[in-house]
């Protein structure tokens, strides 16, 4: 630990001298410093001493998988969440933000993901909320619409700004979202994955106004989960790990592969080629097959056959499109073209209820928002997706419900000290087993699992790869999308890797190691 | 400019044309301006009160406190006035200040301690009748020539009608609040916290500071409300006003804004309120009819309002999908 640590400084300091070469030579000053910043959740170390220096007009990417840091620096950079030590300096001088509006005064705007404007007022009473002009006291529209329209021809935007903002796609809101933070004056720009929701072409004309505000002399940090836009754009990449930060690097002399390495912790050559045994012994019978299944701005067209007890993972970057895969494959997200078929029937036009009837399971990535219903018993959560797939005219009695459950919490050893106590008090790996109990009831042909080990301690996450194993040794079809390499190497017999919501490579059997995944997602 | 925004004021518009055009088309009466100015002037109190809650539920919120307020404002007015001997003028000031503070008292509870307005006004409204109670537990007379002076207040308008004060109170403090709402930035914060808080706070719209503004503001115009009313029906009653919280709300709904915050103008309140009016003077010029007719009519406009609504939205929605 100590060892790590002590390399972790003599990167930062070699950053550090580099930096100062930098600063010699251009002569200026940064125009964003941040300094050993901290900031803890209950306990969790959400950043962790985090250091770094943006000079003007560089476009910095901030990179890391979930739970990296990034959206904490972000909210603690804009005065959204307070910090617990640390300094940041804009333009030289110590700045403070004790809220949005404040860090946009102070010169450091943020767009985000979801467009944080309001849907429900005018484009132009968007673009000047907070800053509309006045005369005799009173706001001046004849005023604020020229502004509104300086402000659309800056970006790019030829959209009438009397009309509501809803009306507009999201990308023109997208646009009309960063026409707004350059009003204020920015000198930072933060951009917030921007283009998760954007085309091809409104990624160029987002990127055309990027390298043109640069030039302007803007910083703009860029957050983003495509590599390939990361290459294309930006100057510098700050790479952030479990609320540290691993280093900053230019992009230029980054490759791919050591890039991923620092995301995900691990170096190639660290890694064994492989050591598990990935072939199928039984005869194939095709299950769920996906033929060209896509959806626009959400998954590039693609296909996957997986067979009766066979395990196919998803492999890829937190973005990469794995949790898109596993929803289209369900249903819970229609695709607007292609087929999705189990067994005989066709499932791509029909209702979930069908689904989950000829042989369908889910259990989604994020348990508290999508899984459990937290006020409701064991009980009551594992035979919902019978209930339903039977329709709730066809109520389950109580003895045959106690008899389900109890089988299944001493299959899948369960720890709960009855069936009717609230899910919500039990352990977060006890719930994820609730929840696999649930489709298991259902007894499904297919099981789709997003995420099945994220957030529970090393007991369960062993139990659930065990689960995983006997429910495909006795024939069922299994599609598991993970973020952790190691487990889904150690159970998977053919591993689908995702990349910016493509479909990259599909790896079989022998070819299935860590390396050889990482290997693909940094090429 | 007709586009989804403005749609359930023209629709508010049309109802009023189309009820005030029946009531011309079938009452010889009704074509005088004297029922026009009768409608300004009864309505008045209602209209007033309405032009607070409007902004109210524009930030996504409600006031149901505004009915006893009424109430209070009249007998603390009333107190003043024949107890203490206090000019009227004086009286009012007071009456205002106070219902200003205990509007701005609730809207930094639901601020700061973040309780559903609902709760919070639910309190108001219990707490101010009550107070009303504890002044006086009977109807007094308000007897000052200052007050009746105001009443006798009048200017002519062709035909047998004319603008009483309150008429011309109304209209100016209608005035008033339209201009806040379209053209202060405190207004623009109320529509841009309806629409949505979360971004608005983003924005940099100061949340806190706009909701107690909000209440305060409603504070403002249900004492202005009381004043008027007490002026109106020259006496107070702690029982007076009951449930007209919920006229208003019907008033602003009907009116073209949305429950759910957002979207809506001062002016369709104004409209809705003069709609209510219309019915009732309508089931009056009729003579058969009960008048809780009224009641009936205007809990169908209501559905009618809210599924209008509720169409536009979704029908918004299909659109900027597609």
């Amino acid at each position: 630990m100590s060892h790590l640590v002590k390399e972790n400084v003599q990167v930062k300091e070699t950053l550090i001298v580099e930096e100062r070469g930098k600063e010699a030579q251009s002569a200026v000053r940064p125009l964003l410093e941040i300094k050993n910043l901290s900031k803890s959740f209950t306990g969790v170390q959400a950043l962790n001493d985090v250091s770094l220096q943006i000079q003007q007009g560089e476009i910095r990417a901030l990179l890391g998988e979930n739970g990296a840091g990034k959206s904490t620096l972000i909210k603690v950079l804009t005065g959204v969440y307070p910090r617990d030590g640390g300094e940041i300096l804009l333009d030289g001088s110590l700045i403070n933000a004790s809220d949005s509006g404040h860090a946009q005064r102070l010169g450091i705007s943020t767009v985000y993901q979801e467009v944080n404007l309001i849907p429900t007022m005018s484009v132009m009473e968007n673009l000047t909320l907070q800053h509309q002009e006045k005369t005799f006291g009173l706001i001046s529209w004849k005023k604020a619409e020229i502004r509104a329209r300086e402000l659309l021809a800056q970006v790019g935007l030829e959209i009438d700004p009397l009309r509501q903002l809803d009306t507009y796609s999201i990308a023109i809101q997208q646009l009309v979202a960063i026409a707004r933070a350059l009003s204020t004056q920015a000198k930072m720009l933060i951009l917030d994955e921007p283009t998760a929701s954007l085309d091809s072409d409104e990624i160029k004309q987002l990127f055309d106004l990027m390298e043109r505000l640069k030039s302007e002399g803007l910083g703009i940090i860029f957050v983003t989960h495509f590599l390939d836009q990361v290459y294309s754009i930006t100057d510098s990449i700050t790479v952030l790990r479990n609320g540290e930060c691993i280093g900053t690097f230019k992009t230029a002399e980054l490759t791919r592969s050591d890039l991923v390495s620092h995301m995900v912790g691990k170096s190639l050559e660290d890694l064994a080629p492989t050591a598990h045994d990935h072939s199928i012994k039984r005869e194939r019978t095709e299950l769920l097959q996906l033929n060209n299944v896509g959806k626009q701005r959400y998954l590039q067209p693609l296909n996957l056959s997986i067979a009766a007890g066979e395990i196919v993972g998803v492999a890829g970057l937190l973005g990469s499109g794995r949790t898109e895969l596993c929803e289209l494959a369900y249903g819970s997200v229609k695709p607007d073209q292609g087929d999705v078929t189990l067994g005989k029937h066709s499932l791509a036009k029909s209702s979930l209820r069908r689904a989950i009837q000829v042989g369908m399971g889910y259990c989604p990535e994020d348990r508290k928002q999508d899984g459990i219903v937290a006020e409701l018993s064991v009980r009551e959560n594992m035979i919902l997706a019978l209930q339903a797939s039977k329709g709730w005219w066809s109520p389950i009695s109580m003895a045959e419900q106690q008899k389900l459950v109890e089988e299944m919490i001493k299959r899948l050893a369960i720890k709960t000290p009855d069936m009717d106590k609230p899910i919500g008090e039990l352990s977060g790996g006890n719930q994820q087993k609730v929840i696999l109990a649930r489709w298991l009831i259902t007894h499904p042909k297919l099981l789709i699992l997003d995420e099945p080990t994220r957030g529970i301690d090393i007991g369960a996450h062993h139990e659930i790869i065990q689960i995983i194993k006997e429910l495909c040794e006795q024939g069922m079809g299994l599609l598991v999308a993970s973020s952790e390499l190691e487990e889904l190497v150690m159970f998977a017999h053919r591993v689908v890797v995702m990349k910016d919501h493509h479909k990259i490579s599909e790896l079989d059997g022998d070819e299935v190691s860590e390396q050889a995944i990482l290997r693909t997602i940094a090429s | 400019m007709i586009n989804e925004r403005n749609l359930p004021i023209l629709a508010t518009l049309l109802v009023f044309i189309m009820l005030y055009g029946f009531g011309m088309y079938q009452y010889q009466g009704f074509r005088d301006t004297l029922v026009f100015s009768n409608l300004l002037t009864d309505n008045a109190f209602l209209i007033i009160t309405a032009i607070g809650m409007t902004f109210v539920i524009l930030s996504g919120g409600i006031d149901l406190s505004v009915g006893s307020m009424i109430a209070f404002i009249g007998v603390l007015m009333a107190y003043l006035i024949s107890n203490t001997g206090m000019h009227p003028l004086f009286a009012i000031g007071i009456a205002l200040v106070v219902g200003v503070a205990f509007g701005a008292a609730m809207g930094v509870i639901i601020a700061f301690f973040e309780i559903q307005a609902f709760i919070v006004t639910l309190a108001g409204m219990f707490l101010f009748r009550g107070l009303a109670y504890l002044i006086n537990l009977d109807a007094v007379p308000i007897d000052h020539p200052f007050i009746a002076g105001l009443y006798d207040i009048y200017v002519p308008l062709p035909g047998r009608g004319g603008l009483t004060f309150i008429a011309m109170a109304m209209l100016v403090l209608l005035a008033l609040g339209i201009l806040i709402a379209r053209r202060t930035r405190f207004g623009m914060s109320v529509y841009a916290l309806g629409g949505d808080s979360h971004s608005a706070a983003l924005l940099g719209v100061p949340v806190k500071k706009t909701i107690i503004k909000i209440y305060a503001l409603s504070g403002f115009y249900s004492a202005m409300s009381g004043v008027i009313f007490a002026i109106y029906t020259g006496s107070a009653y702690p029982l007076a006003a009951v449930g007209v919280e919920l006229d208003a709300i019907a008033a602003v709904v009907i009116g073209g804004t949305l429950l759910t915050g957002g979207v809506g103008y001062v002016f369709g309140t104004f409209l809705g309120g003069m709609i209510q009016g219309i019915i009732q003077t309508l089931i009056t010029f009729d003579g058969s009819l009960n008048s809780w007719w009224t009641k009936l009519a205007v809990g169908g406009l209501l559905l009618f309002f809210i599924l209008l609504q509720k169409g536009i939205v979704v029908w918004v929605k299909k659109r900027s999908a597609s």
